[in-house]
């Protein structure tokens, strides 16, 4: 099997982008990562794209066919990966493999959605097909509900506090403020998270990540042939996914992702690390509570300590494990199909030390973690610097 | 008459509306509304109630009250005049819902207030010809008073389910004999399509539930050689609490006869689900050997009477689920908005 | 939801019936057709729960999806039933603010959604406290 390695990132500006179509937004993101990576387009071998719905956002389906066709790269092969909001994680790690397995050399793992052409009730029932549709969605459950039902146990079994979740999002904004691609640029303060309207208690609006539009794009290579585009090789060096119960009801635990956990020994054994050695992570803050379950699950903390870690600033740029330093999904906005591919493009960023305000200094083993749904699904990437 | 009575239950929602919040919002005099009706709050459905949901509770505590096995039931009759679909039965629902299908046949019925009651003289048919082993009658109603009209202090929600099977060990009470009596007499009444229904004010007094209530008891007693003397209990119709004492006394009832079976007061008009709910009522209290008058009235118009015999295996039955007491005292009071926002006033 | 999805399920919905794995035992709602533990040994039966459970999580809802926004607010919660699985469900018929983990709860026959004025109305169980 041989290593894989990042050559090139490329991330659009993620919001409410009116004026842009799905396609095009493909096109600015892929464009990107081909001039990072210094490479001719036409060397891509083959082409992997997340994305979660554009079916029921802009009624289109064969999103591989299109983003091929209008990226002028026919006849590649291209392939759409569905995993719901790890769409992106899942695609990233499908090129990773591909490349490891030595049938392609060049592949792209690209991410997509285009969420703001419907209105926010339509939104809203799309992103609730990632639940259970005969038995959570059927009954009036949201995402915010089953996030909610995690953080309600999660305060009740530990003692975490509606104020500690909000930290996370002040903590999210603020290092957005340093991202100049994130979709909101504005502090916020706890206090602002707090009398935010509710959403389904205990979560408020501030604690939910918004609805964005964005795309994000990497290239792979073999480590081996990496340095023939690029000065900073960014190496893949663990890939781990596991799969979960769809419905949160058939989980032994409301307070953690189990898919995490596995998810992440598998990666952290390929790597050869441990969460010690992860020096920061990209982690999937749909909602507050998700950050807090996500670096317990992760082994960055006790299981139950999320909420104190993250009040006593260890999670923050210059703490002890700096988690989305990008302003994660609450800050830098979540297209749902594309966040595990930008996660993916800000650790790549940050190893190479081309994060400016929001870099960690001396950053050499970066992590990504990405949830479909409620915790069906879950990839992790480990990336370390090539050198 | 060789069929009686297995079981019986019903369902009453949990939200009341008093005369006062109501009267609050037209200007009108809270006290002589409760005076001249004899009644001081009506039930209210939940945003999640209908006609099916509040049958099916019935209907459920009947077949546990019973003790049978629901797919010994032949046959279900549901009546309303609050079907949840015009054109789908309320009665497969239910049937679904208690486990009876699919062998059984099944049917809705609309006779304003007695659809309930016709469905038991159905039954009683089907058992005593022995076409079926059991049969159930199921009177349910969310009926809409509209804002403003007099009947808004009494339109009210609720069910009551009966069981009817051959006179053997089983049965808690017998039924003795039914007669009814039927004319076409427009007091009241719906048209297609649209929301409210109409009525004729004081027509519907004596012309309407007067004349059919007293015809059928009067053709009952005639018929069983019985005056009010041999009863125990006599529950009527019950529009409001007037009627039924005003009617009761007519035929020679004394008010002790009628108020054990008088629970419109604390709970409104349930329409098809009224006289049921009221002979439950008395069931829930009777005992062994007394003798219970029930008379419905359906607007449009007809009246059933029954002459119920209550026999040794009621006490036995009647404390496995909720009697009508219990629904009757389990309230949560909602105010106006709250009562137009479940009842979907508020246009979106 | 179309009118086969749902009607397939109605004794599901309507009468809590779920499976059983005669080899494990474990008992299944909503209803599995392969067990997870016993996998092709395992042989699924149908099973009726008896409706009783417990509260083991729950929240309010405010920002109710579409078809919901007329019970908005209502409390949504995740039931453990006596006999094991458990279960989403809405809690009806109180004030929820009242609502506290660990409550008990029967599960009763309510109307649950309809496809439009002009669709099918779905019935099904929701939780009331006891």
């Amino acid at each position: 099997m041989r290593k894989v390695a990042i050559i090139g990132v490329g991330l659009t500006k993620f919001g409410e982008l009116w004026d842009v179509s799905l396609r095009r937004l493909m096109l600015e993101a892929g464009v990107q990562a081909i001039e990072d990576a210094g490479i001719d387009g036409k060397k891509i071998d083959a082409m992997y794209v997340g994305n979660m719905s554009a079916g029921q956002f802009i009624s289109q389906e064969h999103i591989a066919s299109l983003i091929v066709d209008h990226a002028g790269l026919t006849p590649i092969p291209c392939t759409r990966v569905e995993a719901a909001c790890a769409s992106g994680g899942s695609a990233l790690r499908q090129a990773v493999i591909t490349v490891a397995s030595g049938i392609h050399d060049i592949v792209v793992a690209a991410g997509i959605e285009k969420m703001t052409d419907v209105l926010t009730e339509q939104t809203i029932e799309a992103l609730i097909t990632a639940a259970d549709q005969e038995w959570e969605a059927f009954v009036g459950a949201t995402f915010p509900g089953l996030y909610a039902l995690m953080a309600r146990r999660h305060m009740y079994e530990f003692g975490t506090t509606e104020e500690q979740l909000a930290k996370v999002a002040v903590k999210n904004h603020h290092n957005a403020c340093f991202n100049p691609c994130a979709q909101y640029q504005m502090e916020i303060t706890v206090e602002d998270v707090l009398n935010s309207t509710p959403v389904n208690t205990p979560l408020k609006l501030l604690d939910c990540s918004p609805i964005t539009d964005g795309a994000a794009c990497v290239i792979l290579a073999p480590f081996d042939r990496a340095r023939e585009f690029t000065d900073t090789p960014i190496l893949v060096a663990g890939t781990g996914q596991a799969s979960d119960t769809i419905s949160l009801h058939d989980r032994p635990t409301l307070t953690g992702i189990a898919a995490t956990n596995k998810a992440v020994e598998l990666a952290y054994k390929m790597a050869g690390v441990g969460p010690n050695d992860i020096d920061l992570a990209e982690v999937h803050d749909c909602f507050t509570i998700a950050e807090i379950m996500a670096i317990e699950d992760l082994g960055f903390c006790k299981k139950g300590d999320g909420g104190k870690v993250t009040e006593q600033g260890e999670t923050a740029i210059g703490g002890r494990i700096p988690i989305n330093t990008s302003g994660g999904l609450k800050g830098k906005g979540h297209p749902v199909g594309a966040t595990g591919i930008a996660q993916a493009v800000e650790i790549t960023q940050q190893l190479r030390g081309e994060a400016g305000k929001r870099q960690v200094n001396g950053a050499e083993i970066g992590l990504t973690h990405n949830v479909g749904g409620s915790g069906g699904t879950v990839v992790v990437h480990i990336m370390r610097r090539g050198d | 008459m060789e069929v009686g009575i297995v079981g019986y239950g019903v369902y009453i929602p949990r939200y009341r509306i008093k005369v006062e919040e109501i009267a609050k919002v037209w200007g009108t005099d809270a006290e002589r509304v409760k005076r001249g009706l004899f009644l001081e709050e009506k039930s209210v459905p939940g945003p999640d109630e209908d006609a099916a949901t509040i049958a099916v509770e019935a209907a459920r505590n009947a077949v546990k009250r019973s003790g049978i096995n629901p797919q010994d039931i032949g046959a279900i009759y549901v009546g309303s005049e609050s079907h949840p679909y015009a054109v789908k039965p309320t009665a497969t629902i239910v049937a679904e819902a208690i486990e009876a299908t699919p062998d059984l046949t099944a049917a809705d019925y609309e006779f304003a207030c007695k659809a309930g009651t016709a469905g038991i003289q159905t039954c009683m048919g089907m058992v005593g010809s022995n076409m079926i082993k059991y049969g159930m009658a199921v009177g349910t109603d969310t009926a809409q008073g509209a804002p403003g009209d007099p009947l808004e202090y009494t339109a009210a929600a609720g069910a009551g389910a009966v069981i009817v099977g051959k006179n053997d060990g089983q049965t808690i009470a017998s039924i003795e004999d039914t007669y009814s009596y039927t004319t076409d007499t427009p007091d009241f009444w719906r048209r297609e399509m649209r929301p409210y229904p109409k009525h004729g004010g004081r027509f519907t007094g004596k012309p309407a539930y007067f004349k059919h209530v007293l015809s059928a008891a009067h053709g009952l007693l005639r018929k069983l050689q019985l005056t009010p003397k041999d009863f125990a209990y006599a529950v009527f119709h019950q529009p409001n609490g007037k009627f039924p004492l005003q009617v009761g006394k007519e035929l020679g009832f004394v008010k002790e006869q009628i108020m054990p079976g008088l629970i419109v007061q604390k709970i409104g008009n349930t329409y098809s689900g009224a006289s049921m709910i009221g002979f439950a009522a008395v069931l829930d209290q009777a005992k062994p050997g007394e003798r219970i008058l029930v008379v419905s009235y359906g607007s449009g118009a007809g009246s059933d009477a029954f002459s119920i015999m209550v026999k040794d295996g009621i006490e036995a039955k009647r404390n496995s689920v909720p009697k009508v007491a219990d629904y009757i005292n389990n309230k949560t009071y909602i105010d106006y908005s709250t009562y137009a926002k479940f009842k979907q006033l508020l246009v979106r | 939801m179309a009118v086969p999805r749902f009607w397939r399920e109605i004794s599901n919905r309507y009468n809590l019936i779920g499976t059983k794995c005669g080899n494990c035992n474990k008992v299944f709602f909503p209803p599995r057709y392969l067990c997870p533990k016993c996998r092709r040994i395992g042989k699924l039966e149908p099973y009726k729960l008896n409706g009783k459970g417990k509260i083991i999580s729950f929240t309010i809802t405010h920002v109710a999806p579409n078809g919901f926004e007329d019970q908005a607010p209502y409390a949504l919660a995740i039931i453990e039933f006596d006999e094991g699985p458990r279960l989403t469900a809405q809690v009806t018929d109180c004030d929820p603010n009242q609502i506290k983990i660990g409550d008990r709860v029967e599960m009763i026959f309510r109307r649950i959604g309809q496809d439009g004025e002009d669709g099918a109305i779905y019935y099904g169980y929701k939780a009331r406290l006891v």
